[in-house]
C-alpha cells in the first residue's frame, strides 16, 4: 500500500519545467530516499507534496484517496510534515512553545503552557528523545534543534515526514542519533521521505530510493539494487570517478605560510585561540570541524578580512600580519565559505567577477585607472573554456549561473591569479557531482603543482579524500594535526566533538 | 528588422521598457480620474502637451525645468549603486546654491572664465562636504542614511533660510540676496527662459558619470560595493572610501545643480527656490534605472510634467493638480517593478499561448 502517490507531476517556473511528469510513490512505513543532483527537482516535488506549490498537473493520492494539497496547513491535515533545511524555529520561546505554536492548548482563552509541556515531554518519552521541554531552542545544539522539528511532526500526528537534507549540518556522531531516530519512527509505522545528495547515508539509512535528474523520474529502485557507483551514475548521468589520482607527496615540501599564536576575539569571546599552522607548499591540509568553531575567524585572519588579532601571520619570510584585505591576496587566493555573500556579485557579468579581487592588477587596468576590457573579456572567455564554466556566455550575469558553474568560475579565478596558497573554503557547498568532481581534481592537481591548498570543509568526506594533513578546529583551538591516514571517519568526528583525550576518542 | 531586434533587446535589457510601461499604465489610470472628475483626458493631455511643447517658448522651458532635474536625479543615481538611499538631496541643493550666490556677489573684478567656473566649484564642494557628513556618520557610528539625510534637509534649510533672511538679505520685499556678478552668471540660451548654459554641464556630468561608472575601475569598485558589499571587500575595496566619495559625488551634483539655478536662472539666491527638485530626484533616478542617460530621459519627462501642469492651468478649465496625480502614479509604478513584471507576463502568456495556437 502506498502512502504517497503522486503521479504525471508538471511543475514549471517561467517556462522551464522544474518537474516534468515525475512519478513518485512511497510505500506505507519505509524510509524513501528521494536523489538528485542541485536542481533536480527535488525540493520543487516536495514543496508540491507539502502544498508550498502548486502542480500544474498531475494527481496526488495520500493512503489510497485523491487530495487536493493547496497549502502546508492541508498537508499537515493529511499528516504530511517537512522538516526545512532552514529550522523554522523560533530561539526566544522553549521547545514545548515552539512545538505548538499554531496549535496551542487553551484553558479558556489563555494558552494552557503546562499543558504543552506535559504533551510534548509525552511525545519525547515515547520516542525515546532526550529533550527538556521547557528548554530555550537558541541553548540548543543543532543536532537538536532539529530533533525539536521532528517533535513537531509527531505533534501534528504526522503519518508522513519529509526531511530536506536533515544531514547536511549534522557531526557523523549527530547523524547516527538521527538515524537512530529515524529507524525508531519507522518501526511505529511512520513514513519517512529523505531529501538528500548524499550517496553514503543513502545506502545506510534507505529502503527505496528515487532518482531525479533535471526534472524527470529515472528510476525507482529497493537499496538492495544498488550501490554507490551505480547511484551517482544514475543522478549525473554519466559514470562518475569516485577516486582521486594524488601524486605521492613530495619529500620536498617547503614552508610557505605560518601563522603563529593567533588569538582572535570577537564580543568578548575568543573564537579563535592560540593557533598556530604550518602550512606547506605541496600538500593539502584539511581544516575539519563543525561549523562556528572558529573557521570563519581562521578564513578572515588568513584573508585580512579581519585584521584585529594577536599572533603573526608570515608567508615566504615577509611578516605579513594585520595585512588589509587587498594586501592579503597577493599571498593568498581565497574561495570563499558562502560564494553568494562573499564570492561574486550577482549582477555584475562574468567578465566583470572574473577579475574580482584581481582587477587592480596591470593585466586588466591602465596606469589611468580605465579597465582593459578587451584584455578582461579574453581572459575570461579563456577561463570560461579552462574551467569548464556553463554559460551563455561573458556577458551573462553570474547571478543566473547554477551553482555548481558559480563556484567553477570562482575556483578559475582564484587558480588563474594564485601565488603559491590557495584557501578553499567549502569549495564544494552546494554544488552538484559532477562540479565537485571537477573542483576537487583542480585542487590536487594544484597541489601536484607545488602550491599549499588549504581546505576547509564541513564535508568529512571531503577532507578525508583531499587531505594530505588534517588539523581539527574544536571552539577556536587546533585540537588535533596528523597525517591523514592517521585518522578514521569516526576518531575525526570524535575530535570534532571535542572529545580530545585518546581513550574517548576510540570509545 | 535587424535593428528592430536590436532596439527590442536593448530595451528588455536595459530595463528602460519597465519604466516606459510605468508611463503608460499612470496615463491611463490618470485618464480615469479624469474622467471620473467629470473632464476630457485628451483636451487634459492635449494642454499638457501644448504646455510643454507648444512653442519655442514653452519648450525651451521644459528645457530648462529638466537642468536642476538632471542634477539632482544623477545625484540620487551615484548614491543608489553605492547602496545609499540619499533622500538629502534637496538639502545639497541649498547648501550648493548659497555659497554659489553669495560668492558671485561679494567677489569683484574676477574674470568671468574664472569667477564662473569658482562659483560652481564652491557649490559642488559645499553640496559634496554637506553630504559626506552622512556617510561619516554612517560609516563611523551606522547610523541609518535615510532618517540622516531627512534631518539633514531640515538643517540645510533653516541655517540657509537664516542666512538669507538676516545677514545676507537684499533690500526689499522679497527674501533673497543681492544680485550676482554678470561675471559669474551663466548664459541664458532662449531669452526669458529658465533654459541656460546649464544644459550642457548637466549632459556632460551624465556623460561622465556613465563613462566612470562603467569604464573605470573606479566605478567598477563603487558597484562592487553598492551590489554586494561583501563581495567587495572580501576582493580588497575598502567600502567605507568608497560610500564616502559616493557620497561626495552625490552632494556635489545636487549643489552644482543647486548652484546652477542661481547663477543661470534667478541671479540670486531666492528662498525656496529649490521647489522639491531634490525629491524628485529620487523618482527621476529610480525611473532611470540608475543609469545616466536613463536619468537624463526621466529628467527631461518630469520637465514635461511640471510645464504641462502650468500649460493646463492657463488654458483649460482643467486643474493642473491632475499632472500631480499623474506624477504621483508614475512614481508608483516605477518603484513597484512588480505590478509592471504581472503586466509584462500576462502579455508574454497571450503571446506565447497565440503562438501555440498558430503552430498548432
Amino acid at each position: 500500500m502506498y502512502a504517497v502517490e503522486m503521479r504525471n507531476i508538471t511543475k514549471r517556473f517561467h517556462g522551464t519545467p522544474a518537474n516534468h511528469h515525475v512519478n513518485f510513490c512511497v510505500k506505507a512505513g519505509e524510509i524513501h530516499s528521494l536523489l538528485g543532483e542541485n536542481g533536480a527537482g527535488k525540493t520543487t516535488l516536495m514543496n508540491i507534496l507539502f502544498g508550498l506549490y502548486k502542480a500544474d498537473s498531475g494527481t496526488i493520492r495520500i493512503h489510497e484517496k485523491e487530495t487536493k494539497i493547496d497549502s502546508p496547513m492541508a498537508a499537515i491535515q493529511q499528516g504530511i510534515s517537512m522538516v526545512h533545511q532552514h529550522f523554522m524555529l523560533v530561539d526566544s520561546l522553549t521547545v514545548a512553545e515552539n512545538i505548538v505554536l499554531g496549535h496551542e492548548p487553551k484553558k479558556g482563552i489563555f494558552f494552557d503552557r503546562e499543558k504543552a509541556f506535559e504533551k510534548i515531554t509525552e511525545i519525547a518519552e515515547k520516542y525515546h528523545f532526550q529533550i527538556d521541554a521547557r528548554e530555550q531552542v537558541g541553548n540548543l545544539s543543532v543536532g537538536v534543534k532539529q530533533r525539536v522539528e521532528i517533535l513537531k511532526a509527531l505533534y501534528h500526528e504526522s503519518s508522513v515526514l519529509i526531511l530536506d537534507e536533515p544531514t547536511a549540518v549534522l557531526t557523523p556522531q549527530e547523524v547516527d542519533d538521527l538515524f537512530r531516530v529515524l529507524r525508531d519512527l519507522k518501526k511505529d509505522g511512520k513514513t519517512i521521505i529523505i531529501i538528500t545528495h548524499k550517496l553514503k547515508e543513502t545506502m545506510s539509512i534507505a529502503d527505496t530510493i528515487t532518482v531525479l535528474r533535471k526534472g524527470e523520474t529515472i528510476t525507482t529502485l529497493p537499496i538492495g539494487e544498488v550501490n554507490e557507483e551505480k547511484l551517482a551514475e544514475l543522478m549525473v548521468g554519466r559514470l562518475v570517478s569516485f577516486t582521486i589520482d594524488k601524486k605521492p607527496l613530495q619529500s620536498e615540501r617547503p614552508v610557505k605560510m605560518k601563522l603563529s599564536h593567533i588569538t582572535v576575539s570577537k564580543g568578548g569571546k575568543k573564537s579563535l585561540k592560540d593557533v598556530s599552522l604550518t602550512i606547506r607548499g605541496g600538500e593539502i591540509l584539511g581544516i575539519a570541524g563543525v561549523e562556528g568553531n572558529g573557521q570563519t575567524e581562521l578564513i578572515e585572519v588568513l584573508t585580512g578580512l579581519c585584521a584585529r588579532y594577536e599572533g603573526t601571520v608570515i608567508v615566504g619570510k615577509e611578516d605579513v600580519s594585520r595585512s588589509n584585505a587587498k594586501k592579503m591576496l597577493d599571498y593568498v587566493g581565497h574561495i570563499p565559505e558562502d560564494r553568494g555573500k562573499r564570492g561574486f556579485v550577482k549582477n555584475y557579468t562574468n567578465w566583470e567577477n572574473m577579475i574580482l579581487g584581481y582587477h587592480t592588477r596591470p593585466d586588466y587596468i591602465t596606469k589611468a585607472g580605465i579597465l582593459k576590457r578587451k584584455a578582461i573579456q579574453d581572459v575570461t572567455r579563456k577561463a570560461i573554456e579552462e574551467y569548464d564554466v556553463r554559460t551563455d556566455g561573458i556577458e551573462q550575469t553570474t547571478g543566473s549561473l547554477s551553482g555548481g558553474n558559480q563556484q567553477k568560475l570562482i575556483v578559475g579565478r582564484v587558480l588563474m591569479h594564485h601565488t603559491g596558497i590557495v584557501l578553499a573554503a567549502q569549495p564544494t557547498r552546494g554544488v552538484d557531482i559532477g562540479a565537485i568532481e571537477y573542483i576537487h581534481s583542480q585542487l590536487v592537481r594544484l597541489r601536484d603543482e607545488g602550491a599549499a591548498v588549504i581546505l576547509i570543509s564541513a564535508d568529512l568526506d571531503e577532507i578525508v579524500k583531499l587531505s594530505d594533513e588534517i588539523a581539527v578546529l574544536y571552539e577556536g583551538s587546533i585540537v588535533t594535526r596528523k597525517s591523514a591516514d592517521a585518522f578514521t571517519e569516526r576518531s575525526l568526528g570524535a575530535y570534532m566533538l571535542g572529545h580530545t583525550r585518546d581513550e574517548e576518542v576510540q570509545a | 528588422m535587424k535593428a528592430l531586434k536590436k532596439t527590442k533587446e536593448w530595451l528588455g535589457k536595459s530595463e528602460i521598457l519597465l519604466s516606459l510601461i510605468a508611463l503608460l499604465l499612470s496615463l491611463l489610470v490618470s485618464s480615469v480620474v479624469i474622467i471620473i472628475s467629470g473632464y476630457s483626458p485628451f483636451e487634459a493631455y492635449g494642454a499638457m502637451l501644448k504646455g510643454a511643447f507648444g512653442s519655442n517658448y514653452y519648450l525651451a522651458q521644459t528645457i530648462g525645468t529638466a537642468i536642476p532635474l538632471i542634477f539632482s536625479g544623477l545625484a540620487m543615481a551615484i548614491a543608489m549603486k553605492v547602496g545609499i538611499f540619499n533622500i538629502g538631496i534637496e538639502g545639497q541643493m541649498i547648501i550648493g546654491a548659497l555659497p554659489a550666490a553669495l560668492l558671485g556677489t561679494y567677489v569683484t573684478g574676477l574674470p568671468a572664465w574664472l569667477h564662473l567656473p569658482l562659483c560652481i566649484l564652491v557649490g559642488a564642494i559645499a553640496g559634496g562636504l554637506w553630504a559626506m557628513i552622512v556617510a561619516v556618520l554612517k560609516n563611523r557610528l551606522r547610523i541609518n542614511e535615510v532618517i540622516l539625510t531627512i534631518m539633514m534637509n531640515y538643517v540645510a534649510t533653516y541655517i540657509v533660510d537664516y542666512l538669507v533672511n538676516y545677514p545676507f538679505r537684499a533690500e526689499g520685499k522679497i527674501i533673497r540676496t543681492e544680485e550676482i556678478q554678470p561675471t559669474a552668471a551663466m548664459t541664458t540660451l532662449v531669452p526669458h527662459t529658465r533654459l541656460y548654459s546649464g544644459i550642457f554641464l548637466a549632459l556632460a556630468a551624465a556623460g561622465i558619470l556613465w563613462y566612470v561608472l562603467k569604464k573605470t575601475c573606479f566605478g567598477y569598485e563603487l558597484r562592487a560595493v553598492g551590489s554586494n558589499p561583501d563581495a567587495a571587500e572580501t576582493a580588497g575595496v575598502n567600502r567605507k572610501k568608497y560610500m564616502l566619495r559616493a557620497m561626495f559625488i552625490s552632494g556635489a551634483l545636487a549643489g552644482i545643480g543647486g548652484a546652477g539655478e542661481v547663477l543661470g536662472f534667478y541671479g540670486y539666491y531666492i528662498s525656496n527656490m529649490i521647489s522639491g527638485y531634490g525629491f524628485d530626484g529620487i523618482a527621476i533616478a529610480t525611473m532611470g534605472r540608475g543609469n545616466p542617460f536613463g536619468t537624463v530621459l526621466a529628467a527631461l519627462l518630469f520637465g514635461v510634467l511640471r510645464n504641462g501642469a502650468t500649460g493646463m492651468n492657463r488654458s483649460t478649465s482643467i486643474p493642473g493638480e491632475f499632472i500631480q496625480v499623474l506624477q504621483a502614479l508614475v512614481i508608483l509604478f516605477v518603484s513597484t517593478p512588480g505590478i509592471i513584471r504581472v503586466v509584462q507576463k500576462s502579455w508574454k502568456r497571450k503571446r506565447f499561448a497565440q503562438r501555440k495556437e498558430e503552430v498548432a
